[in-house]
């Protein structure tokens, strides 16, 4: 979707229940957070896009630019893409660990899968204010872990740290105050328990092949 | 000597329906009171150890800077409140707001436009400048009016934490109720 035209955008399905990532993530959060909170970024969006030049381009060219366009296309393209890919990442029968070259990549660079979550962990409950934390893929192929404020993504030209995500964690409040309030460790710590390690296997092959 | 979070100046359930008992328990006990509670230990042994909150909020950056800056902010929050707030400024206050706005009401648009506006977690603030001229300003996430030079009037605190277990994503009831529990005296005093 990222490859996608700005103009071809459509608002995607959740793929699952609202109730499906009980008990980590409560159907109540799942229904405001995808139709209230994504879908009031992808509306925005669609407005901020419509009759301009940006029909024409890919999120991807959009992004990897934002630091040209307005704000109101930063916010909420940022927005929209960190809530579709978030969605896609998380699946009933998730949790577990990564395997195959996600593993061994993984591995190779933070050490171990657990020592790769502490550093993960640690980007999401220290970024302060409203934000996301993530794995992404830098240009040389190797891994890291990087947090972005508000709803910049690492493909932005703005990010500290540029690279492809693989996951990314919604450490807004809206992500888990009705539930976790202001215990965001314990949201990220559920967190594991509900993660698709297939879709972001599928998306690391995908980028370094 | 550390910094104390000071209490708060009415019951838990003072500002309810406005802003519930349960948002302000753990407004004030956990968010609050762990702004105060990391500000201590990040200064402790540091040049910042027993020096006045705002005097941190001036000269301080980065993690320390975040929770004195939180911690101060909220204070000054909860000290705009009174559960028998309600309605309409009175005295100098408010015939400095009618001079710059025309009308409370133009004023109450330009705020509330300001506090919904703020992407992210941040704050909407009344101010005055240093010319002794009214103006709204926002910050993101910590940031503090007195940094830029304004003496801070009233603040509207728009972290989802602040409304999202009562009003959710509709941060403009929240703004709506704030108006409820403002206590214009309080306002009045800070404008002197």
């Amino acid at each position: 979707m990222i490859t996608d035209k700005m103009k071809d955008c459509q608002f995607p399905a959740l793929g699952y229940d609202y109730s499906a990532l009980e008990p980590y993530i409560d159907a109540q959060t799942m229904e405001l957070h995808y139709t209230k909170h994504h879908n009031g970024y992808f509306t925005k969006l669609q407005n901020a896009v419509k009759g301009t030049d940006l029909e024409e381009k890919t999120f991807l060219e959009v992004l990897k630019n934002i630091s040209k366009y307005s704000v109101a296309v930063r916010n909420n393209g940022g927005g929209h893409v960190n809530h579709a890919m978030f969605w896609k990442s998380m699946s009933a029968n998730g949790g577990g660990k990564p395997k195959g070259k996600l593993l061994e990549a993984i591995e190779n660079k933070f050490g171990s899968f657990d020592a790769f979550k502490e550093k993960f962990n640690s980007a999401a409950a220290t970024r302060f204010g409203s934000g996301w934390a993530w794995l992404i893929v830098k240009d040389d192929k190797s891994l890291a872990v990087t947090d972005t404020p508000n709803q910049d993504n690492p493909l932005m030209d703005v990010a500290d740290e540029n690279g492809m995500p693989l996951l990314g964690l919604d450490v807004w409040e809206h992500a888990y105050y009705l539930k976790y309030q202001n215990k965001r460790p314990d949201y990220i710590s559920a967190f594991w328990n509900v993660l698709d390690w297939d879709v972001i296997e599928k998306r690391y092959l995908d980028y370094i092949s | 000597m550390s910094i104390k979070l000071p209490e708060l100046p009415y019951a838990m359930d003072a500002l309810d329906p406005h802003i519930s008992k349960q948002t302000v328990e753990i407004h004030y006990t956990k968010h609050h009171q762990g702004y105060v509670k990391k500000l201590n230990a990040g200064i402790e042994g540091t040049e910042f150890e027993g020096m006045p909150l705002d005097e941190i909020v001036m000269k301080s950056e980065g993690g320390i800077f975040n929770n004195a800056a939180q911690t101060w902010n909220h204070t000054f929050y909860w000290e705009g409140f009174s559960p028998n707030g309600a309605g309409k400024p009175t005295g100098a206050i408010a015939e400095a707001i009618n001079k710059k706005w025309g009308s409370f009401e133009k004023f109450q648009e330009d705020f509330n436009n300001k506090a919904a506006t703020l992407f992210g977690s941040g704050w909407a603030w009344l101010v005055k400048n240093n010319v002794g001229d009214l103006e709204i300003v926002q910050t993101g996430n910590a940031g503090c009016p007195i940094t830029d030079g304004f003496t801070p009037l009233l603040t509207c605190d728009v972290w989802e934490h602040a409304y999202y277990l009562d009003q959710q994503n509709k941060r403009p009831a929240y703004i709506d109720a704030f108006w409820n529990i403002v206590n214009w005296d309080v306002v009045n005093e800070r404008f002197k």
